[in-house]
């Protein structure tokens, strides 16, 4: 990994199900990612994927690209927006430097062409 | 009214979880992992590891039974109506495995307002059992119309 390289591309389309598959294994149960008549009832527009999920995605693109799961160091991200079931999530990345064996990748996670995370920042350690 | 900024440096009795292989498979599952160290044992051993290995994330999940109790503090006074989770950052130690038990501890980081919107940040700090590091984790709620 060198500066300017991109991250493999992650694409993970989650299904109608994915929100209660993860409220099951996280234990975050909040009604808007699970109940689609409670969503619209708060002024969303159905059921919300969980913020950690989609940042779960981001750190797999990362594992990916650092060869496992002793690579990821760290992760920061802002969430933006609201992710949907049933849509299409891409997550890029670019490595922005490369420092006593760390890679610093910066990287957003897009649905539907919108950032629903932004300003991620990933350190990967590189052998 | 401002928001309420009593509770900075507030810490909660610390929680301990104890990380099962069936729990990291199903998390696994959840968020597409596809590496063998997450899903077969088999494979975590002969990668040098007793058991399956947490993904990353699965910091989400040692570490919520102990955010709850900060976040649903009457002190630090969160409206949960009007709260977004903002921003998460994660900072990983040495890799969690099945057998582990974590122990974490959270403690309020700041409370701050700009604009009307309130900002409530948290600091988890999770150990193994023996006494390593293996996650901190700043998570940002935001509250709009806190203040």
């Amino acid at each position: 990994m060198k500066a300017g390289d991109s991250i493999p591309e992650m694409k993970v389309t989650p299904d109608k199900y994915l929100t209660v598959r993860y409220a099951g294994a996280s234990g975050d149960f909040n009604p808007i990612h699970i109940d689609e008549e409670f969503a619209k009832q708060v002024g969303l527009p159905g059921k919300i994927l969980h913020g950690l999920w989609t940042m779960a995605q981001v750190a797999r693109a990362q594992t990916e690209a650092g060869g496992g799961p002793h690579s990821l160091r760290r992760l920061q991200v802002q969430f933006r927006g609201m992710g949907l079931p049933e849509h299409e999530v891409t997550v890029t990345g670019t490595v922005y430097e490369v420092r006593d064996g760390v890679a610093i990748v910066h990287t957003v996670a897009e649905q539907d062409g919108k950032a629903i995370i932004r300003n991620a920042e990933a350190e990967i350690a590189v052998e | 009214m401002p928001v309420n900024t009593a509770a900075i440096g507030k810490s909660y009795a610390p929680t301990t979880y104890a990380v099962g292989r069936e729990k990291i498979r199903e998390y696994a599952y959840a968020v597409g992992e596809t590496n063998p160290l997450h899903l077969e044992v088999q494979a975590a051993r002969a990668a040098g590891h007793s058991d399956v290995v947490a993904p990353p994330m699965f910091a989400a999940v040692y570490s919520s039974p102990a955010i709850g109790p900060a976040l649903f503090d009457p002190e630090v006074g969160i409206n949960f109506a009007l709260m977004v989770h903002g921003g998460q950052e994660f900072k990983w130690g040495p890799l969690v495995i099945a057998g582990d038990e974590i122990e974490t501890t959270v403690t309020v980081k700041d409370i701050s307002e700009r604009s009307g919107t309130g900002f409530y940040v948290f600091e988890s700090v999770s150990t193994n059992q023996d006494g390593d590091t293996v996650c901190v984790g700043t998570w940002t709620n935001i509250v709009r119309g806190a203040a």
